[in-house]
């Protein structure tokens, strides 16, 4: 028998687990089919590690068609990790997992700014330099976008590839 | 120098530093401790700088009023000040026709001319070489604000129709060769043949310095308004050094 959350499984469908539970750490679920690595590389994660982690791609789910899961153990994300998250995944939820139950499930907000995380596409602008700030991007109603508070340029596309 | 003019005529002085040879961000020093160390010695701090959101750096990290007098391709706010005071010497703002000639892309004075026309319902035709465009983003703010705007292949099509002529230098450095330069240049050209059939009241602003964009003709008709302009860069300035130091 497993009794284990949905969202810690990944198993909506009842066909299995796809991966172990984890005993700590986090589950991000419902990601946007197909964005679990950009959500990976969010977390610093892009070569060696640690952590005990699990992607699943395009998995078959209830509300959205397709999604992504990762899990991470003995991890709890900061909230500017999980602001970024929101960026590429709105409808993303957080797990936190405390010896193998789900503790705390919120959904993503989309933030109205954001803060160190993004590279302005703008090559000439000021946070390009080895000026002792970090970038700064209001977001864009609904999430369309990001508009450097120092430039103004605006992101709209590929968001992923400017973040930090 | 309108600046350093503007404050000597307030009865102040003012320290220039015109190269990044003549202070410390010759030795690497950042900007941002250039602008703390300056905030000690200045009443209010002008500054022009090759990169975009430069003086809102220097904004953060000053103790003093910071006025942006030209941020690389970003923004030229007090040009445009001073523009609006020109225009509004010859007619109201208020919902008329504005053409944007030259170098749309890079040109900070545009972009800062045509964000403030969209508070006024102004029209706004734009004419540039390719390549060269307002950039979509300033352009997508504009339209949000409710602002028309329409791009044109040449400058007949529209001389009509505007209210202002308001012309801007199409730089060397963007072109692969001098030949497609001079291609372009001669093609922006204003002529006192060109203005024939334009308003009466048609005014012809120019931000300055200019290269080949006016013909020296139009210099003596009543339609070029670019020196004039350029004298009010003085009491406009003026005004901004009061505003922020009072």
């Amino acid at each position: 028998m497993r009794h284990i959350a949905a969202a810690d499984t990944g198993d909506e469908e009842g066909e299995g687990l796809l991966v172990r539970r984890i005993k700590n750490g986090t589950v991000i679920d419902h990601i946007d089919g197909g964005e679990a690595l950009n959500v990976v590389k969010i977390l610093g994660i892009a070569g060696t590690t640690q952590e005990a982690l699990s992607i699943a791609t395009n998995v078959p789910s209830k509300n959205m068609v397709k999604k992504d899961i990762v899990k991470i153990s003995n991890r709890e994300l900061s909230k500017e990790e999980v602001d970024r998250i929101a960026l590429i995944s709105p409808n993303a939820t957080i797990n936190i997992i405390r010896n193998f139950k789900v503790c705390e499930k919120e959904g993503v907000e989309i933030p109205t700014m954001i803060t160190g995380s993004v590279r302005c596409p703008n090559p000439g602008c000021i946070t390009r330099t080895n000026e002792p700030i970090k970038s700064r991007f209001a977001v864009l109603p609904g999430g369309k976008g990001l508009r450097c508070l120092y430039c103004d340029s605006v992101i709209t596309k590929d968001l992923t590839s400017y973040i930090i | 120098m309108s600046f350093e003019s503007a404050m000597a005529r307030l009865g102040g002085s003012s320290i220039s530093v015109s190269s990044v040879e003549a202070c410390s961000m010759a030795k690497g020093e950042t900007l941002a401790d250039t602008i703390r160390v300056v905030s000690g010695y200045a009443d209010a701090i002008v500054i022009r700088h090759p990169k975009e959101g430069a003086a809102r750096l220097a904004a953060e990290f000053a103790k003093v009023p910071v006025i942006n007098a030209g941020d690389g391709a970003g923004q030229h706010p007090s040009q445009t000040l001073l523009d609006l005071y020109t225009i509004r010497q010859s007619m109201k703002i208020d919902g008329i026709d504005v053409a944007l000639v030259g170098d749309l892309r890079y040109g900070r004075t545009a972009h800062s001319l045509a964000s403030a026309l969209a508070l006024y319902g102004v029209r706004l035709h734009t004419i540039s070489p390719p390549g060269l465009e307002l950039p979509p983003a300033l352009v997508s703010s504009l339209t949000e604000q409710g602002m028309e705007i329409i791009e044109h292949d040449t400058i007949e099509e529209v001389v009509r129709d505007l209210d202002v002529l308001y012309v801007t230098r199409v730089q060397r450095e963007r072109f692969p060769d001098s030949t497609s330069y001079f291609n372009v240049a001669s093609s922006y050209r204003i002529t006192p043949e060109l203005l024939a059939g334009a308003r009466k009241h048609l005014i012809v602003l120019h931000p300055l310095p200019r290269v080949d964009e006016i013909d020296p003709r139009l210099d003596a008709s009543p339609h070029a308004k670019y020196f004039e302009q350029s004298k009010n860069g003085v009491p406009v300035r003026m005004a901004m050094l009061l505003d922020v130091m009072k």
